[in-house]
């Protein structure tokens, strides 16, 4: 991109700075030695053209809209709409969560995003014995068609878009929205929305796993059949780095290990027979925005870059909309601290203008009080309004992609993806993300970043304001939210009244025909959908799958 | 709390705090251990090891739970590396046995190396008959197949079942010198990999070469993630068993055993007392300036060492 | 004491997040500690039971999720069932302050919220433990 004469002299220049600079720092040293990135990436005094003197416009960047998407994914970005202001929320009880998504919408909120307790997210009942003490704490309780109605009353579902973070019984939550719907007089070819879907992360890093790799790997591929029939504009996978970062993983290593997972999904859908751009378009990312902003913005580009070559030239897609890499953000909740949690609005200010500079699609942003409790109505608000301030007042809106060209961005955004390829190439040599995972590999590498970044905390090396410099004597905060102990009680209740109501011997002629179903090769949505339908209890439908598919089990590398 | 009434009377809290003080070197608990010693012999003891990653503990999980079906008590004693930089350990071998947590019928104890001077033989040794005292029918001894010590312990096994994976390749032509010798059954774990014909008929060419003796080791192919093979596996041992009394072999080895531990316990009192005498008195130092001095040579040295040793034992 | 000291590190209930109990493990680990680490989904019983056949000297263990009320206190009365009361019980994750008081009383000996350094929580077990 740079004249070659000029080039030459740049350079020349910059070293008789740098040497300059290098004896005036003798003197009066600089902060740090080194200063590097979370992904270690060493960070230079000064970035010039000579960082990004192999930058080809036409093929590193483009324009926005335009393979391979580095600059975003639409030509327009926010100058057409924002994103999706989403935020993640449910707990206790159905009707509880209702009564929050119904303010949220009047609050301005352009799209719902539900959030399970964590029985419904491994699929048992509030009256299993695991289920103790969990009900309705982190996420709202399903337990049964019933609940999901409830959960849904008097929200429209043709006109909004629901994402759902439901992993393991994926399709049985799925099968649930479909039949609210239908209800409602709403049909499948009518619903958009998202169920997180990503198993694979489960196993890395959240936690909230069912099934073994391969029928899990089944259930996933088979909806993504069942919705490019019958929910063509549902996203049916949202392949997700956060809780990899989250769990203590670099910006590179959130890269890395997403769009591994993401391969692998890839390689079992057209494994099982379907074409990569029937499915393609309908992949979704997920990932983290954390405090270096201008890393993350790297980061977010990179990724893009990287999954677009990766459809275009491993997979042979030929729809754009396959390499497109569309993703929603969430900030980053491990950067919440519980001390002084009024400075998390501004951290969380941060990572929402990382993720909008980034050219997120939609976009979570945590409340301040989320290291403490739930977040209360309150903070949900700040939280939402953080986002409308850099939607409406920030500017940063008005052009697509504003940091393109600067040479530290281009410069980072090169590093991170090849840091990213080369964990890849790893993981092609180990035989793909399945076989990384059960191995530990990809666990013990996130681990040893989280170790790492405990130990700078700990030695004073990173600083995090109010926690290891700038403490304050503080006293509790008051008016968190508490989740109603009773909760348990009262779904426990409805479910005895379910198992009475309804007509059993229908309820385990599906079940059976879906325990046959899973024996065989059949795509399950129908079946879990006639289960469902029938009012079989997600316990239920879980549990005859647990007793075809087994159990995963965890493999810990410490 | 009475650790031997309690013992007695299968308290698991007695039992284990036995273990620890066994694990610790507490003379008291030797004298217990002594005491109850006409208890001990009633166990099975199987051993289980391999490399590390080949899915030791989901087999010896898997084991256990088929034998539990038989109404056997069971217990387990997994052994892994302690860190020789910081003295700690991560102990993670549960982590596959979680659901045997709350079966009454088990008992399982995990254990560091801790590395010092042979301590480790002793206490597993300890282990298990802290364990067989307590009633258990089977004693699973799971270790990492690697260095003397570990190889040592499971040397303590009736039945020694070697884990293996498809693909370990050169891990197997560098481990055979040490461990085809002692294992009694092959399984090759993860059997719906790739290859897993292949490492079978690997392990068998091996033994071609290796042993000569009456009894040739099976190999056999599990998949013990989804409780494959494993009751072919436990049928192995029997046979093993119905073998080694039925060809006099067990005797044999149990007179071994016996002879060996008793080494062992020797070996750990003299050192002990080397040590104390090493690092109660000046004598080694002074020893070693004499030899450095020309004053001395080292073999003398080392006789002047066993003197104080026998007077050392003598005053005791 | 020249012995190691031993803790189990749990993670009750269904919550996935390892993070802070892996790193707790690590660090305990790093200090010299012999660390029984059980995995996910443990159950008060199955951690009670571990706590006594590990002999343990400490369990610790971690929740985010919430059900920190509900779940702590009941191994530490499934431990003095046992009669295994003089094992030390603390507890680690996302809880708010006003339940601190309520758990303390309940017999958890050591609260740790996120952003408590490792060495604090090493430095407790090490003088709290109750056998020497």
């Amino acid at each position: 991109m740079f004249n070659k004469e000029k080039l030459e002299q740049l350079k020349k220049a910059h070293e008789e700075w740098e040497n300059t600079v290098t004896k005036a720092v003798a003197k009066r040293p600089e902060r740090k030695k080194e200063f590097e990135t979370s992904s270690g990436i060493a960070v230079k005094r000064a970035y010039t053209p000579a960082d990004i003197e192999n930058l080809d416009y036409d093929r590193d960047l483009s324009n926005p809209g335009e393979y391979p998407y580095t600059r975003g994914v639409q030509p327009t970005m926010y100058r057409g709409k924002f994103w999706t202001m989403r935020q993640y929320a449910g707990f206790a009880t159905a009707e509880e969560s209702n009564k929050r998504y119904k303010y949220l919408l009047e609050q301005g909120q352009t799209g719902l995003s539900v959030a399970f307790d964590l029985p419904t997210q491994i699929g048992y009942d509030s009256d299993h014995a695991l289920s103790e003490g969990e009900v309705g704490k982190v996420g709202v309780a399903i337990d049964s068609l019933k609940d999901m109605e409830i959960l849904f009353d008097g929200i429209p579902l043709d006109k909004v878009s629901t994402s759902m973070t439901t992993n393991a019984p994926a399709s049985v939550l799925l099968a649930m929205y479909i039949a609210v719907a239908e209800k409602q007089g709403v049909s499948s070819d009518q619903l958009s929305g998202t169920i997180q879907n990503d198993i694979l992360k489960e196993y890395i890093a959240r936690g909230t796993y069912i099934f073994p790799v391969e029928p899990s790997m089944r259930l996933i591929t088979n909806i993504f059949e069942y919705c490019s029939k019958h929910v063509p504009k549902w996203n049916t996978i949202s392949i997700s780095g956060y809780h990899i970062r989250e769990a203590g993983s670099t910006a590179a290593q959130e890269v890395a290990f997403t769009l591994a997972d993401g391969i692998a999904y890839v390689d079992a859908a057209v494994k099982a027979g379907l074409d990569v751009d029937e499915f393609g378009p309908r992949l979704s990312f997920f990932f983290n925005s954390h405090n270096e902003i201008l890393e993350e913005v790297a980061k977010f580009r990179a990724a893009r870059r990287l999954w677009a070559k990766i459809m275009k030239e491993r997979f042979k897609a030929e729809d754009p909309k396959s390499m497109m890499l569309r993703f929603h953000t969430q900030t980053a909740g491990c950067t919440l601290t519980a001390q002084q949690p009024d400075n998390n609005v501004v951290r969380v200010a941060m990572q929402t203008l990382a993720a909008v500079l980034g050219g997120t699609q939609s976009l979570h942003t945590n409340s301040r009080d989320e290291a403490l409790a739930l977040p209360t109505e309150d903070s949900v608000r700040i939280a939402l309004r953080t986002q409308q301030i850099v939607a409406y007042e920030s500017g940063v809106t008005e052009t697509a992609d504003p940091l393109a060209g600067s040479y530290y961005i281009e410069s980072l955004t090169d590093q991170i993806e090849q840091k990213a390829v080369e964990y890849l190439n790893k993981i092609d040599e180990i035989g793909g993300a399945a076989k990384a995972i059960e191995k530990g590999y990809i666990q013990k590498e996130i681990q040893d970043s989280a170790y790492k970044y405990q130990k700078e905390i700990e030695a004073g090396e990173r600083i995090v304001v109010g926690v290891n410099k700038f403490q304050i004597k503080e006293s509790a905060p008051k008016g968190l939210l508490k989740v109603d102990p009773k909760v348990g009680e009262l779904q426990q209740k409805k479910l005895a009244e379910l198992r009475k109501i309804r007509d059993n011997t229908k309820v385990n002629a599906a079940l059976e025909k879906l325990g046959n179903a899973a024996k065989g090769e059949d795509n399950l949505m129908p079946f879990i959908l006639d289960a469902v339908k029938a009012y079989a209890t997600l316990g239920e439908i879980c549990g005859v799958l647990r007793k075809v598919f087994g159990e995963y089990q965890q493999s810990i590398v410490l | 709390m009475d650790i031997k009434a309690g013992l007695l009377n299968n308290d698991k809290r007695a039992a284990a705090r036995l273990i620890s003080m066994m694990e610790n070197g507490e003379p008291e608990a030797v004298q217990i251990i002594k005491e109850c010693y006409n208890m001990t012999g009633h166990a099975r003891i199987i051993g289980i090891t391999g490399p590390p990653g080949v899915g030791k503990s989901t087999v010896t999980d898997k084991l256990a739970k088929q034998l539990r079906k038989e109404g056997k008590q069971v217990g387990i004693v997994a052994v892994d590396p302690t860190s020789p930089f910081t003295g700690g350990a991560i102990l993670g071998d549960r982590v596959r046995m979680a659901d045997l947590n709350n079966d009454p019928g088990v008992f399982i104890r995990s254990m560091g190396t801790r590395g010092a001077l042979g301590g480790l033989s002793k206490a597993v040794h300890g282990a298990v008959k802290v364990l067989d005292i307590l009633g258990m029918d089977y004693i699973f001894i799971e270790t990492v197949g690697v260095g003397q010590s570990e190889i040592d312990i499971v040397k303590l096994a009736d039945t020694v079942i070697m884990v293996m994976v498809p693909g370990l390749g050169d891990d197997i032509q560098a481990i055979k010198a040490g461990i085809m010798e002692i294992g009694d059954i092959f399984a090759v774990n993860k059997s719906d990999r790739d290859d897993a014909e292949r490492t079978a008929a690997e392990i068998e060419a091996m033994l071609d070469f290796n042993r000569d003796e009456e009894y040739r080791p099976p190999v056999l192919n599990i998949i013990a993630r989804d409780s494959k093979g494993i009751e072919k596996l436990l049928e192995l041992v029997e046979k093993h068993w119905e073998y080694e009394n039925r060809s006099g072999s067990y005797k044999k080895k149990k007179l071994n055993r016996v002879r060996a531990e008793i080494m062992d316990i020797f070996r750990d009192e003299v050192m002990k007392t080397l040590y104390s005498i090493s690092e109660n008195t000046n004598i080694i130092n002074e020893l070693a300036q004499k030899v450095m001095d020309k004053q001395m040579d080292p073999y003398s040295a080392a006789d002047r060492l066993i003197d104080e040793f026998t007077n050392n034992q003598r005053n005791n | 004491m020249d012995r190691p000291i031993r803790v189990v590190v749990a993670k009750p209930g269904l919550d996935g997040h390892d993070r802070g109990a892996k790193v707790v493990a690590r660090a305990l680990r790093d200090a010299g500690m012999e660390v029984i680490y059980t995995g996910l989904r443990q159950t008060p019983e199955q951690i009670a039971e571990t706590a006594i056949q590990e002999d343990a000297d400490c369990v610790a263990m971690s929740i985010l999720s919430g059900a920190h009320n509900h779940l702590f206190p009941k191994v530490v009365n499934l431990l003095r069932e046992k009669g295994a009361d003089d094992i030390l019980v603390v507890g680690g994750g996302v809880i708010p302050e006003d339940d601190i008081p309520g758990l303390i009383e309940a017999g958890i000996a050591g609260i740790f919220t996120p952003g408590t350094p490792t060495s604090v929580t090493i430095d407790f077990i090490k003088n709290n433990i109750k056998r020497k």
